[in-house]
Parts: structure tokens; C-alpha cells; sequence
């Protein structure tokens, strides 16, 4: 196959410029003196990093996400993972339901969940409580685990298992010594993007959400909504970095075009 | 005679029970989760829908289409959707334009360069969409980065208005989007047959005719997917429009979102909400059916 020419390595650069230019932007902005946003800054300046322990309200949000992300991600993976378990091996009755079903928040419209939730919430009388804002999250990241767990199920070899099985081990034996080894590389990457996921999430959020709860998306949506000050930019930075170290980690770990594609290193 | 003791040895050594009810038994957590904490609100939305409002008595029990009348009968709300709607159009276009040639230039790129665009591609997707808006609204604005460089440059005099503009709604909505149809139409490549390409080449089409022949039909299959997915995501993309549209440039999104947290019309909010839900759908199964009578069930 011929080698991409000028115009196309051109095309790419443009395009690396574009996906990489309101980050980039947003880093720059962030260590500005002065107290507007500008870019490119006058000067390099930590006032606004500093400014963020000033604003306890910021790192509560970021506390409360995290914890959010933490809960919601873990619950997600324990309930995926024997669904995914029934779902991946062997066709049965209402299997394609089932699979749907727990496909489906993808599906539906973000804003629609967001007032669903929040019509639910307020009905049974838990609307703006950290439990009910984490059943929620469940519910939004758990097609995120499915998908890649089931991708590691469907790989699974299960002549092992039934030679377990043959040997007299019990089903708990089997999942924890064969099973769970097996598709722990799934279960990682999933948790990782249900993590994510939970961690930047603002449509659903920004409707369940009430001020003792607030998450850090939804307090830099309300900030960024009232006033521009390169405050919520250096929020922002210290949040890329966060996830940047986070993606190295996974790209380490389970290859991260592996987590996002679902297919396997090139 | 082994296979039959094998038979027995399992059979004493676990309780019977079907293969079937193992399998909803695993699922019956998710199950019961999903049915009491999604279809539950979901249905509770399409009666609220149909509830009545009263600014001092609130929420009324009565059910009617007054909420749909009044969405279907209203200029403001047809023309929220018509911009919802072609802002997602447009933002689909562009997405389609661009990362049908990125595809296949990654492709076509060394390991090295493979890996490092892959991670341009991609990496955005793990950054919270308020930050990534957050960077354009920057760059839009009357005194941005992109008008600022543009009157340096002495290309323009005044500067163009980008923020509160749908313009500047699908600018920053093609940003979030790209990595989706990038990934839907490298899948398609990827599966397509290579040595289509080179064959092409060593027949002496240059590159503008083997991406018309050979790559665009190739790519199609991932254009028309990668297509759908945008698609929907744009036209019920909340955060991008609220912050880039501002107040004044709504979107169905926003508008639901006006209705429940400041007007707290909350029977209209609904209405609005299932009807962009079912608009969204239609075109969904629309396009499903057109591209599978156009191309065959199995790229559908």
C-alpha cells in the first residue's frame, strides 16, 4: 500500500490541530495572571490553581464525583459481570431482550433519562440524595462494562470449564480459578470506562443533581453559565491531567484503543 | 459408557437446576435494577407527559394532549426543532466528510504514527465534554482565540460572531462527534479488502480516483453506521448547546432542560422530551431501513 502523500499528512496535522486545540486552549488559559480569560497568557501564573483551594465548593464536587464514579462503577461491574456471564454463552428464551434491555441507556436520549430519573426520584421521595444520583449511574454505565465483558466472555474457552466441572469443582471454584482470571481483562477496562464515564457525566446529572450533592461537571456547567474567569480553566487542567494519567495507566494495562474500539492492539 | 458416567458424576454432584433459569437467575439483579430504576421512570415520564400544569396547583393527575397541542402548535417550538434538527444534520455532514479521508489515511499511516493519531482520535472522548466546551467557547468568542488570529492575520475586520450561534453549535459538536465516525468507518476499512487498493494503484489510478472508487464504497458500510450514531447523539447533545448556544440559541435539549429546572413546567418539559425521543427514533428506523435496502442486511 502507497504512504499517505503531503496533502494527506497536511489533512492529519489540520486535524490533530482541531481535536487538540480547545484542550490545548483551555491548559494555556488556565495559568494566566490576569483575571479574564485570555489566550495566549501574558504571563505564567499558579494564581488560579490556587484559587481553586480558595473554592471549597470545587473540590467538595470533585470529592463527590469521585466517590460517585468509585460506587457507581463497582456496583455496575458486580451486576455485569453474571449477566454478562448468562448473556454471552448459549442462546435462551428472551436473551436478545435481556441484552437489549441493558443496552438500552445508550439508546435513549441523555436529557430523557435526566428527567426520568428525576421524575422517579422525586415520586419515591429520594431526589437530590447521593443513593438515589448512584442507582442512576449504575444504570448510565453499565452498557460501557457489558460491552467489553461480553466481548471477553464470547472469547471464553469453555472446554475448560466443563473439564473443571468433570473433575468435581464446584460452580464457585470454577468462576473464581478459571472464569474470573480469564475475563479480567474485560472487567478492568470495563470498570475503567464506567469509571470515566460516571466521573464527566453532566446531562443526566445536571437534573438529579441538588446543591449538597453537586458533581464537579455539573458545578463547572452552573460556573461556567454564570461567569467566564480562568478559574473553572484551571479546575479543567488539574481534571485532563487527571484523566491523562489516568489513560496512561490503562493504555499500560489493557491497551486503551482496545477499551474504546473493543478490539485488540494493532 | 464414559460419556454416561461423566453424565452421572455431574448430576450427583449439583443440584438440577435449567440451563434457562441459571441464566435469568444470573441476570435477575441487573434485571430487577434496570426494570425498577429505567422502565419504571421511563413510563412515569410518558404519563407526566400527559399531565396537566397550573403555576399555583402544580402537577394535575388528569390526563391529556393539551402538553403535545401546545408543543405542536407553537412557531418557538418548531423552531427549536427545526434548529435541534439541523444542527444535527449538519454536524453529521461534516463528520462524514472529514473522517472518511482520516480513516483511510490512518491506514494507510507507519505503526508509529498509527498509534499517536489513534490517541488523538480517541483521547478527547475520555475528556469531560463541559472542559472540551469550555476550550471553544474560549476560541469563539467576540474577543476569542480563532478572531483574534484572524484580524492579526488581517483576513477579517470585525470579528464574527461564533458563540451564540448554531455555527458555532456544530463546530464544537463536529469536535465531539469526529471520534465516533472515525472509528465506525476505520472498522469498515479495516475489514474491507486491502488489496482492492493496491491493485487500483498498480493499474495507475491516482489517489483522488482510488479514494472515489475504491475507498468510498469500501467506507460506506462504516459512513452510513457512524452516520446514525451522530446522528442521534447531536440532536439530543445538552451540554455543547448550553454553552455555546447560550440562552438565546436553544436547542430541544436545553429547552427540556428550561422547562424543568426554571419554568418547572414539568408535564411540557416531558412532552418536548418524548417528542424529540420519537423524532429521534424515526429517523433512526428510517435510515436503518434505507441503508438496508440499499446495501444489504448485513451492513445494516
Amino acid at each position: 500500500m502507497r504512504r499517505n502523500g503531503i496533502f494527506a499528512k497536511a489533512f492529519c496535522a489540520l486535524f490533530a490541530l482541531f481535536m487538540l486545540a480547545p484542550i490545548l486552549v483551555v491548559i494555556g488559559v488556565s495559568f494566566t495572571p490576569t483575571g479574564y480569560l485570555e489566550f495566549p497568557p501574558s504571563g505564567l501564573s499558579l494564581r488560579w490553581f490556587r484559587a481553586i483551594l480558595d473554592n471549597p465548593d470545587f473540590i467538595a464536587a470533585a470529592w463527590i464525583s469521585l466517590k460517585l464514579a468509585l460506587i457507581a462503577a463497582t456496583l455496575a461491574t458486580v451486576l455485569a459481570v453474571p449477566a454478562a456471564l448468562a448473556i454471552g454463552r448459549g442462546s435462551f428464551r428472551g436473551r436478545e431482550a435481556l441484552q437489549a434491555l441493558f443496552m438500552s441507556p445508550l439508546m435513549v436520549p441523555t436529557v430523557v433519562l435526566g428527567i426520568a430519573f428525576l421524575r422517579f426520584l422525586t415520586l419515591v421521595g429520594i431526589s437530590g440524595t447521593f443513593t438515589g444520583m448512584m442507582l442512576c449511574h449504575v444504570v448510565i454505565v453499565t452498557p460501557f462494562i457489558l460491552r467489553l465483558v461480553l466481548a471477553s466472555v464470547v472469547g471464553l474457552d469453555a472446554a475448560t470449564e466443563r473439564a473443571a466441572v468433570a473433575m468435581g469443582a464446584s460452580d464457585w471454584t470454577v468462576f473464581r480459578r478459571i472464569t474470573l482470571p480469564t475475563i479480567l481483562p474485560g472487567i478492568v477496562g470495563g470498570w475503567v470506562l464506567a469509571f470515566i464515564t460516571s466521573f464527566d457525566e453532566l446531562t443526566v446529572t445536571v437534573f438529579i443533581a441538588s446543591p449538597s450533592t453537586t458533581t464537579l461537571p455539573v458545578r463547572m456547567f452552573s460556573h461556567i453559565a454564570q461567569t467566564t474567569d480562568p478559574l473553572v480553566a484551571s479546575v479543567s487542567t488539574v481534571a485532563i491531567l487527571f484523566t491523562v494519567a489516568l489513560m496512561l495507566t490503562v493504555d499500560r494495562l489493557y491497551g486503551l484503543d482496545k477499551l474504546l474500539i473493543g478490539e485488540g492492539k494493532t | 459408557m464414559t460419556m454416561a458416567s461423566t453424565e452421572t458424576l455431574r448430576e450427583t454432584a449439583r443440584p438440577a437446576l435449567p440451563p434457562a433459569a441459571r441464566k435469568w437467575l444470573l441476570s435477575a439483579p441487573m434485571l430487577l435494577l434496570f426494570a425498577l430504576m429505567l422502565l419504571v421512570p421511563l413510563l412515569m415520564t410518558l404519563v407526566l407527559s400527559f399531565n396537566s400544569f397550573d403555576f399555583y396547583k402544580g402537577i394535575g393527575g388528569d390526563l391529556s394532549l393539551a402538553n403535545y397541542a401546545e408543543v405542536l402548535g407553537d412557531g418557538y417550538f418548531y423552531e427549536i426543532f427545526g434548529r435541534t434538527f439541523g444542527i444535527a444534520l449538519a454536524t453529521t455532514l461534516i463528520c462524514a466528510a472529514i473522517g472518511v479521508p482520516l480513516a483511510w489515511f490512518l491506514n494507510r499511516m507507519t505503526p508509529f504514527w498509527r498509534s499517536v493519531m489513534v490517541l488523538v482520535v480517541l483521547g478527547p472522548l475520555l475528556i469531560s465534554v463541559v472542559v472540551r466546551t469550555l476550550g471553544w467557547a474560549i476560541i469563539l468568542g467576540n474577543k476569542g482565540v480563532l478572531n483574534g488570529a484572524l484580524m492579526d492575520l488581517g483576513l477579517i475586520e470585525r470579528p464574527i460572531r461564533l458563540m451564540y450561534t448554531s455555527g458555532g453549535i456544530v463546530l464544537a459538536l463536529v469536535h465531539v462527534m469526529l471520534p465516533y465516525m472515525v472509528l465506525a468507518v476505520w472498522a469498515a476499512l479495516q475489514r474491507a479488502d486491502a488489496s482492492a487498493e493496491a491493485a487500483a494503484e498498480s493499474l495507475g489510478a491516482r489517489p483522488w480516483t482510488v479514494f472515489r472508487r475504491v475507498i468510498l464504497p469500501q467506507a460506506m458500510p462504516g459512513v452510513l453506521s457512524g452516520s446514525l450514531i451522530v446522528f442521534a447523539l447531536s440532536a439530543s447533545a445538552f451540554a455543547t448547546p448550553a454553552i455555546i448556544g447560550g440562552r438565546r440559541v436553544k436547542v430541544a435539549a436545553t429547552a427540556v432542560h428550561d422547562e424543568f429546572m426554571n419554568t418547572l413546567n414539568w408535564p411540557l418539559g416531558a412532552a418536548i422530551a418524548m417528542i424529540l425521543l420519537v423524532a429521534i427514533m424515526a429517523v433512526m428506523l428510517t435510515w436503518t431501513r434505507l441503508v438496508e435496502a440499499r446495501v444489504g442486511k448485513e451492513y445494516a
